[in-house]
This record gives C-alpha cells, sequence and structure tokens, in this order.
C-alpha cells in the first residue's frame, strides 16, 4: 500500500474517532496541532488504526513517534 | 446492547444535566479515566446524569481512610473500588512464602475496614483471573499460588457482599469468561498507559456498573413477556399441532426451547413476572401448557395470558394495565424481527433484546445481556405471580358489581398493622427501592437505615398488608413518621403503596391508623409532602384529596388538623 493511501486512511481514522471531519494531516502534524488529540484519544486512535489495517504496534512503537509521518512509515512496515 | 467507547465518550461529553443525578465516586489502582468516561457516558444513555469523582491515580487507601479527603468530602451515592488484578499479582509477588497463603483474606479485612468508614453504597469490581503459570495446574492444589488466591479473593467478595445490603459486586470475571482475556486486557496499552481494561472491553464494564446504580435507584426488569410460536416452542401451533412443535431432551432444536423454558421459570422463581403475548386462539395457545409433556413452563407461572388476534401493541398495553407496572420494567422476547420493532417504536421504554436467528444461540444471547440485574432478592419474590393472577381475576370480578362499595364489601379485605420487626426488614427495604408510582417522597432505604428507623425515638414506623378472598397481596404499604415533638407535628417521611391495592380504600385505612396513633400520642397535625419524579405524578393530589389543606406559601406541602379529622369508611378490618 503507498505511504499516501495509508496517510488518507488514518486520516478517516483520525476524524471518526476524534469525531472532527475537518482534520487533515500531513507528516509533520503533531499532538500539538490537532485539540482532540490527547493522551487519552491517541490510545483509541492506536487501537482504531489496529483494527482497521489488521496490525499489532509494540508497545514501545506506540510511544516512540514524533509525528504523524513516522506513524505511517510505522504502518507501511507492518503492512510490507 | 452496549454501545463501543467512542459513542460513549461523546454521550458523556453532551451529558444531559437534567437528568436524575447519580454521584458516583470511582477509585482505581489503575488507570480508570476511559473507565470514568465510559460510565458518564452509560448512564446518560440509561437515562441518569452520573455525577462523577475519580480519584487521582492509585491513591484507593488515601482516599478511604482520610477522613479529609475529596472522596469524603464529594459525599457520593456510590463508590467504585476497581483494584486491578495486575495490582494485587505484584503486591502478591512480594509476599513472603507465609503471607501468601493470606493473600485475599488481607484484602477483605481492607475493605471490611474501608466499608465502615463510607457512608455510601459500595460496587466492588472482583478480579478476571489471571494465570501466571508459576505452578502450572498445581496452581489447583496450592494456596501459595496466585491463580488459588485469585478465585479465592472472588469467592470471599461474594460471602463479604452477601453480609450487606448496600455492597455489590461488579462481576468483571464473567465478563472476562465470556469474552476471553485476549478481549479485555490489551498489554501494548496497558505498557504504555497503565489501563488494565482495554478499549472495546471498557463499555461492558462500564455498563454492568451502571446495571447496578440503575437496580439500586429503582430502575430495574420486573416482567417478562413471551411470544410462543418458534420463541417458547419450535414450530407453529396453530399449523403444527401439539405433536409437532418441537420441545424436549434429546438432540435437536426442541432441546434449546426446552432450556429455554427451564431459565425463565428459574426467573419466575426470582420473582419475574412472566406474561404470554401470542397471535394465535387462546385455547390452541393454551394447549401445549396443559398438555405437552415436555413444557416446562405452566399456565400457572404465567401471570396474565394474552393469546388472540389484536396488535401486540394492544396486548402488551393491556398486560400493562392488569399488571400496573411501568413499560420500562417490561422486557419482550419475541422471535419475530417485524413484531420486535413494532413493540420497540411503540411502547416507550420497553427492552425488546434482538433475539439472534437461530434458536440454538437464544440462550447464550440473553445470558449476556444482563436484563435483570436486581438490587436486592427476598424469599417472598417467587410468590409474586400468584398475587398477579389473583389480581387479574378481582378485576373481571368487580365488573360485576354496579356500585363500587358493594364491590369493596365483597372482597372482605383483612390488614395486619406492625411495626418493621425484623422478619420484614428485607421486604420494607425492597419495597422503598422498587415502588415509584404511589410513593410520596421516594426515599430509597436500605435493610440497615430499616432497621435504625424502627428503633429510633424520633420514628414511628408502620407496614400494612392486605388480605382478600382472593388471596395474600403480601405487605403492600410502609409508613415512616417523623416526629417533630416541638411543633407537636408528625411529618410523613415516607408513604408509599404498591399498585396492585389501588382503589380498595386502602389510603383511607392507612389514614385513619396513623390519625389514631397522632391521637394517642399527643400529636396536634400531621404534614404531608409530595416530591415530583418522573413516575409519582399519580399522588400528585394524594393528599389534598385525603382532606389535607396546602400549607401557604409552600408548593407540595400539606398539612391535616388531627382533632377535626372524621374518620374515613372503610371496608378493610385490621387483623
Amino acid at each position: 500500500m503507498e505511504k499516501s493511501e495509508i496517510l488518507s486512511q488514518v486520516t478517516e481514522i483520525f476524524r471518526d474517532v476524534l469525531d472532527n471531519e475537518e482534520i487533515v494531516l500531513a507528516d509533520t502534524t503533531t499532538a500539538n496541532d490537532i485539540e482532540e488529540w490527547d493522551s487519552l484519544s491517541h490510545i483509541q486512535l492506536i487501537v482504531a488504526i489496529e483494527k482497521d489495517f489488521k496490525i499489532k504496534f509494540t508497545s514501545a512503537e506506540i510511544l516512540s513517534w514524533k509525528n504523524v509521518g513516522e506513524m505511517i512509515d510505522n504502518i507501511s512496515k507492518k503492512l510490507a | 446492547m452496549v454501545s463501543d467507547f467512542k459513542t460513549l465518550k461523546k454521550a458523556a461529553k453532551n451529558a444531559d444535566t437534567t437528568l436524575p443525578k447519580v454521584k458516583i465516586a470511582l477509585l482505581g489502582d489503575t488507570a480508570t479515566q476511559f473507565l470514568a468516561t465510559a460510565i458518564k457516558g452509560a448512564a446518560q444513555q440509561n437515562g441518569f446524569y452520573a455525577d462523577l469523582f475519580e480519584a487521582e491515580f492509585n491513591q484507593v487507601e488515601q482516599q478511604i481512610f482520610d477522613p479529609e479527603s475529596d472522596l469524603h468530602k464529594f459525599q457520593p451515592q456510590f463508590t467504585v473500588i476497581f483494584q486491578s488484578t495486575h495490582k494485587y499479582l505484584t503486591s502478591f509477588e512480594s509476599m513472603s512464602s507465609c503471607d501468601k497463603p493470606n493473600a485475599a483474606q488481607k484484602r477483605i479485612d481492607f475493605l471490611k475496614e474501608a466499608k465502615g468508614l463510607l457512608n455510601s453504597k459500595l460496587i466492588i469490581c472482583n478480579y478476571p483471573e489471571i494465570d501466571d503459570g508459576v505452578f502450572g495446574q498445581y496452581g489447583n492444589k496450592t494456596a501459595q499460588s496466585f491463580i488459588y488466591q485469585n478465585r479465592k479473593i472472588n469467592y470471599l467478595l461474594m460471602e463479604f457482599a452477601e453480609q450487606y445490603s448496600d455492597v455489590f459486586i461488579c462481576d468483571l470475571s464473567s465478563l472476562q469468561n465470556k469474552f476471553g482475556r485476549d478481549f479485555c486486557f490489551d498489554s501494548s496499552v496497558y505498557t504504555s498507559t497503565e489501563m488494565v481494561l482495554s478499549v472495546d472491553f471498557v463499555p461492558y464494564v462500564s455498563q454492568r456498573i451502571v446495571d447496578i446504580t440503575a437496580a439500586v435507584l429503582g430502575k430495574f426488569k420486573k416482567c417478562l413477556i413471551m411470544d410462543l410460536d418458534n420463541t417458547l416452542w419450535g414450530g407453529v401451533i396453530g399449523d403444527d399441532g401439539i405433536e409437532n412443535i418441537k420441545l424436549g431432551h434429546g438432540l435437536g432444536i426442541g432441546k434449546a426451547f426446552t432450556e429455554l423454558q427451564l431459565w425463565i421459570k428459574q426467573l419466575k422463581e426470582r420473582g419475574i413476572i412472566l406474561a404470554v403475548c401470542s397471535k394465535n386462539n387462546e385455547e390452541t395457545a393454551k394447549e401445549p401448557f396443559v398438555k405437552h409433556p415436555e413444557m416446562v413452563l405452566k399456565l400457572s407461572d404465567i401471570a396474565v395470558f394474552t393469546a388472540n388476534w389484536d396488535t401486540k401493541v394492544e396486548n402488551i398495553m393491556n398486560i400493562q394495565q392488569i399488571l400496573n407496572i411501568a413499560f420500562d420494567s417490561m422486557v419482550f422476547i419475541d422471535d419475530n424481527p417485524f413484531e420486535r420493532n413494532i413493540v420497540r417504536e411503540n411502547i416507550n421504554g420497553i427492552s425488546v433484546p434482538e433475539l439472534p436467528e437461530d434458536p440454538a444461540d437464544y440462550l447464550e444471547f440473553l445470558y449476556s445481556e444482563n436484563l435483570f440485574e436486581t438490587a436486592s432478592f427476598s424469599s417472598g419474590d417467587k410468590d409474586r405471580t400468584k398475587q398477579y393472577q389473583v389480581e387479574a381475576e378481582r378485576i373481571t370480578e368487580r365488573k360485576k358489581f354496579a356500585d363500587e362499595g358493594g364491590f369493596l364489601k365483597s372482597l372482605n379485605m383483612v390488614s395486619e398493622v406492625q411495626g418493621f420487626t425484623k422478619f420484614l426488614t428485607p421486604r420494607i427495604a425492597q419495597l422503598t427501592q422498587r415502588s415509584n408510582q404511589f410513593n410520596l417522597r421516594t426515599i430509597r432505604y436500605t435493610e440497615e437505615d430499616i432497621a435504625r428507623l424502627e428503633n429510633s425515638d424520633n420514628h414511628k414506623c408502620f407496614s400494612f398488608t392486605l388480605e382478600d378472598r382472593f388471596g395474600d397481596n403480601g405487605m403492600i404499604c410502609v409508613i415512616v413518621l417523623e416526629k417533630r415533638n416541638e411543633l407537636k407535628d408528625l411529618f410523613i417521611d415516607t408513604w408509599l403503596m404498591s399498585c396492585r391495592v389501588l382503589k380498595r380504600g386502602m389510603e383511607n385505612f392507612t389514614l385513619n391508623t396513623i390519625v389514631n396513633y397522632a391521637k394517642s400520642t399527643g400529636f396536634k397535625t400531621i404534614t404531608g409532602e409530595y416530591i415530583p419524579t418522573l413516575k409519582n405524578s399519580m399522588v400528585k393530589d394524594h393528599y389534598p384529596k385525603l382532606g389535607f389543606a396546602p400549607v401557604e406559601g409552600k408548593e407540595n406541602l400539606w398539612v391535616l388538623d388531627v382533632d377535626s379529622y372524621q374518620e374515613k369508611q372503610v371496608f378493610i378490618k385490621e387483623k
């Protein structure tokens, strides 16, 4: 799967979980950029992404991403 | 059905603060933010507003033992204690081998102490099992193993809860048995957040907690209404005939229906009223109940039997009239999705579980719905069906009399008037928790409260039974009077009656009793108050109807002058 495809799928998940249709994600987006993205919803997002892509992150991975780009890279690696 | 976490979070965010409020404190030894949010959401969905206090992380002991703590300041109605199996395991692992066999008991000792310091009702989450495998299966044979102490504490918790009417167990362990540990626990989420409940599991836990609070607050199911064809037996009695309907032990689908009936019979024994609502000729519908050797349910188990060709909505309304209980205390089961939808859409509040297509799945599905939560149980509950059957007979009988007095006289009614004796305590507490409609102030009391009132110098308590020639209604009326000696006034703290005995002159008999007591003890006035709730509008004018005068400047407050009271005519004799 292309990274751009993953990004758009992840964007949909963010919009759904955070209940905000206006969210636009880029590789450089961080939790500081999105109001609803706090430590609680972060867990919801991870669980939703795991379900959607049928993958499982390790606990180290969950805490390692600095921005959306790194998260996408991680998903992409798991799907490969 | 349980909503997902996202939906609950939204419900929590948009919580309606005008709903009846319930104050819940949540104490946990792991991160509980998700659970707190989900409890708020589930409360909202169940018609309550949860005013929730969430203690700081891992402060269970401090909050309970410090009398100045935020928990005590908050004054919750319910305190939820959620101690995780993980933390239990960690503390177990640091114990010496001579302490390990007492690990479970030690936790119970803590809870006993906590119980003494809390004024609220207590909801304790039990411990989903972790088998650490240290002893292999030998762990079942030694008190030194964690699995042994894990199962033991769940057992001891049941024993602990059994001793107090205001301690309840939220059964996480049985939920984990149903869903499996891998669903309930997410190790990577746990590692990064200290949350021991997975995001998908949290909604089930919050629903079970709210189920308990709702039951304590008087919202629970009292009646199961059942369709017949393809619900209680396989096939259509009118088409297939009695010898061809599927029912009975042995292989095949008949077993599913028999086992469902066995379960329903257990519900009836517990005090759930059973009613039948079927599109059939009455005689045809009753035939299996009378003649089929494999029928578990008999006609004597059914309080109201309606089989005709009217719509199910009309028939359920009819059942409601006879039983006189609210629609939201009813559950309707029917295999036909069409009938389910019509009933759901037209009868507000009734629960209509979405039965699976395959009757083989009915039971497991119904087990998991936790439809019949209750906050109390007394041994008299099982006789409830008989009382409602008798009521159906009375309704038929009343039609024969032209005037009310003639009918009432013909009933030969007798009432036994007593205080709150020890023997009656559970039933009285239960009535204060269950009665919603004929309840002037809707004050809920636990068994301990009832015992305290009976022994209080400042209170006088009465309980009333009512028996007539059709049968015994059991205890049907509870009065708590508060003595306001300096005013020479008796304040009616509680006046509640079972709706089964409406229109029998029981109100008059009760008031005569209260006034006689007032006269003999020198009270000059009796004050009554009506506190409106969503369900008690039927007694809005209770006091003025009985001749009480409004208290000037006070809405819903009424007073009766004792000396000028004219004893009311009644057709009830005191036993």
